[in-house]
């Protein structure tokens, strides 16, 4: 039996190295380069009858529940504009990378599409741990990333564009919404990285200048499936609604807890800004009946731009398959690129940016707009309530286009943040 | 007094979950000694057993029930196959089954995304179960939460007698205490290592069938509770049924206390700065088993 204290030591080291590549990571920046001085030869190659462009999707570990929907979205898109004569009478060719839902992978990918495939523009990213991986690779060789996902803003690289909402596209709105609602005692409820940390900053801020109190904040780590002890906090603060920025797995987890402590959309309305069709699928109507979310597009948004999309979206992956947010973000990215393309007449990275701003297309969600200056989107904020069904319809929206803010430099409030 | 009658009873929920999760690995790990990474891959088989018996039987009740059995047989097959594929061959060399059963999981991760699906699915629970018991103002149970502990309290029990009482229990002690001396008494040690890894597995996938009440169920579902499972049996002593017991029901407690008086990262790192602390001191665990084994 001496092989006991043996197997012990070995299992101690095996527990930390997992704990070990969880904080890697969560703060891993690594651009997978040494100092190579390459880039001039990192150019989009359209010479070709052909042009590629890079999908840089998680399409295996912990994101890939997500990201493997964004990624076919991309491929839904691609396929179209080549069924229509594709770009400037060349053929798409989409190169997929498996970012893995390792950030350092995801900087060794996006490498690996501009240098080796040269693509000419590359889609994709989810997490903003992800992003901010793979920036500097995008900074240093020049080339392009169209991002699709809701984010905490305060980023504006020169070399990506922010397809998803920024803050006041959509966590500034849902406060003014359940600030009409008259639920002003808000429990703040988050995953413990940057994204909701971030959120929950602007959620206090805006709190204090517009009369709301925010009675409680907890954060639980990515992936905690244990939340007895916060949704008996949540019970015992005596708030008006809880504003939900938790991420991934943890949602299941917290939503069950929820309705076992016998809290209700009605007694006490959980806001979430990550929650979109797939994941009520995955967490369960049972649990998530009338509760609230905050998007810029849902799958039952009305026009006829959508019902094209979606029924073209379920023709080719299953009639069951809902569509979300970042997916008709990323279905949308490849037709803003595809029409900066045109009008600039060129796949050049700079006359691309040039030809940006003001962009329009009859997207999904409605018309949106490229703001040139941010490279962000105007986009029109919703709030839609979960029902029996699985779907989320919309219950507000803010009229018209948001003009993107990724500062907040247009509001007083925020003046503190940075 | 709300509060702490609200928080003891969340640790005690929080710790059933732990002992559930740990109970097979205090046989297969425990009484072993294999490291067995694949551990969380048959409570995620437990997991989607579940979902699979829901989309067969339409009543929430009835399947959850009929779950548990049938969850118990197909990762305990799921295991004794491990067993005797694999880990067999490896009981001499306690660092390449570490990575042969991690090469497992993650293989079996893979493989329950091909079948199912990447994202997670989701089962309904019984109306009964998602509802609570108010036992006083402000003091309320959560029904499924009462359902685990019950469920955690009977496999104990099950497991006790089966080691206690029956002849397969005699073994399987006989074999833990001294190898060879079981082995030259005409026990075939090799069918007991296999029965033993069939009831060590088959836990975890009743395990697996407890946790769809309260948390996801997907391909990643076993490497969220992996490492606390051998935290409970490292901590509770080798080998000792008594030591996860106490070991996952003060941790859990531990834990529901920190959480509500500091935040859930600084009550984790608390909780495992502890195990360390603890560990050095005592780095046989709680409790140990006296064996009269030479090796």
């Amino acid at each position: 039996m001496s092989g006991l204290s043996f197997s012990r030591r070995g299992l101690l080291a095996a527990a930390s190295a997992v704990g070990a590549s969880a904080a890697l990571s969560a703060c891993g920046a690594k651009t997978g380069s040494g100092t190579s001085s390459d880039a001039a030869g990192a150019t989009a190659d359209t010479s070709g009858s052909t042009v590629k462009i890079g999908l840089l999707n998680s399409l295996s570990g912990t994101m890939a529940i997500s990201e493997v929907t964004v990624h076919n979205a991309l491929l839904l898109a691609v396929k179209e504009i080549n069924a229509a004569g594709g770009v400037l009478g060349k053929k798409l060719k989409a190169v997929s990378q498996d970012g893995a839902s390792d950030w350092p992978t995801f900087a060794e990918k996006a490498e690996s599409l501009i240098k080796e495939d040269k693509v000419a523009a590359t889609f994709g990213c989810w997490t903003s741990a992800s992003r901010k991986a793979v920036k500097p690779v995008f900074e240093k060789y020049k080339s392009l990333l169209f991002y699709p996902v809701q984010y905490e803003g305060l980023e504006q690289s020169p070399y990506i564009f922010y397809i998803g909402a920024t803050t006041n596209q959509q966590i500034v709105p849902a406060l003014d919404y359940l600030k009409k609602q008259g639920l002003t005692r808000l429990y703040l409820v988050g995953s413990d990285y940057v994204f909701p940390r971030t959120a929950n900053k602007i959620i206090k801020a805006y709190a204090k200048a517009n009369g709301m109190t925010v009675v409680g904040e907890d954060y639980a780590p990515l992936g905690s499936t244990e939340f007895s002890t916060i949704v008996n906090e949540v019970k015992g603060s005596g708030a008006d609604a809880v504003f939900n920025t938790l991420n991934g797995d943890s949602n299941v987890a917290f939503f069950k807890e929820y309705k076992s402590a016998g809290l209700t959309a009605k007694s006490m309305p959980v806001l979430s800004v990550s929650i979109a069709e797939e994941e009520v699928k995955s967490i369960g109507t049972q649990y998530l009946e009338g509760q609230l979310t905050a998007w810029n597009y849902y799958e039952t948004t009305p026009g006829a731009a959508n019902e094209k999309f979606v029924k073209a979206y379920q023709a080719e992956y299953g009639a069951t398959k809902p569509t979300s947010d970042p997916m008709e973000a990323a279905y949308i990215s490849v037709y803003l690129w595809k029409a900066m393309v045109e009008k600039a007449g060129s796949f050049d990275v700079a006359k691309v940016k040039a030809a940006a701003d003001g962009i329009t297309f009859d997207a999904p969600e409605g018309k949106v707009t490229v703001d040139g200056a941010t490279q962000h989107v105007y986009k029109t904020a919703r709030i839609g309530k979960i029902g029996s069904d699985g779907l989320i319809t919309e219950v507000w929206n803010s009229g018209k286009p948001i003009k993107p803010d990724p500062y907040l430099k247009g509001y007083d409030w925020a003046s503190g943040l940075s | 007094m709300t509060v702490i009658l609200n928080q003891s009873f969340t640790g005690i929920s929080i710790g059933a979950v732990l002992l559930l999760i740990a109970l097979g690995l205090t046989l297969t790990f425990g009484q072993m000694g294999v490291i067995n990474m694949a551990h969380g891959e048959f409570i995620m088989a437990g997991a989607y057993t579940t979902y699979v018996l829901q989309e067969s039987i339409s009543s929430a009740g009835v399947s959850l029930l009929v779950a548990l059995p049938v969850a118990f047989l197909v990762a305990g097959a799921m295991g004794a196959l491990l067993e005797w594929l694999l880990i067999r061959r490896l009981y001499t060399r306690p660092l390449d089954t570490l990575l042969v059963t991690w090469g497992v999981s993650l293989m079996l991760q893979q493989l329950a995304r091909d079948i199912f699906g990447a994202p997670n699915v989701q089962t309904r629970a019984p109306d009964i179960l998602t509802g609570n018991i108010a036992v006083a103002d402000g003091i309320s149970l959560a029904n499924s939460r009462l359902f685990i502990l019950g469920l955690a309290l009977l496999s104990v029990l099950a497991l006790t007698l089966v080691l206690r009482f029956t002849p397969l229990g005699r073994r399987i002690r006989a074999v833990v205490q001294n190898r060879d001396l079981a082995e030259v008494s005409g026990i075939a040690t090799g069918t007991v290592d296999r029965m033993t890894f069939f009831i060590g597995s088959g836990l975890a996938g009743v395990a697996g069938v407890a946790i769809t009440l309260v948390g996801p169920i997907g391909p990643t579902t076993g490497t969220n509770y992996i490492v606390d499972a051998f935290l409970v049996v490292v901590v509770g002593g080798i080998g000792q049924l008594k030591g996860s017991v106490i070991t996952a029901f003060v941790l859990g407690v531990l834990q529901s206390v920190l959480e509500y008086s500091t935040t859930v990262s600084v009550a984790k790192v608390i909780v495992l700065v502890a195990i360390v602390a603890f560990l050095q001191w005592r780095p046989q665990g709680l409790y140990t088993l006296r064996t009269r084994s030479l090796a």
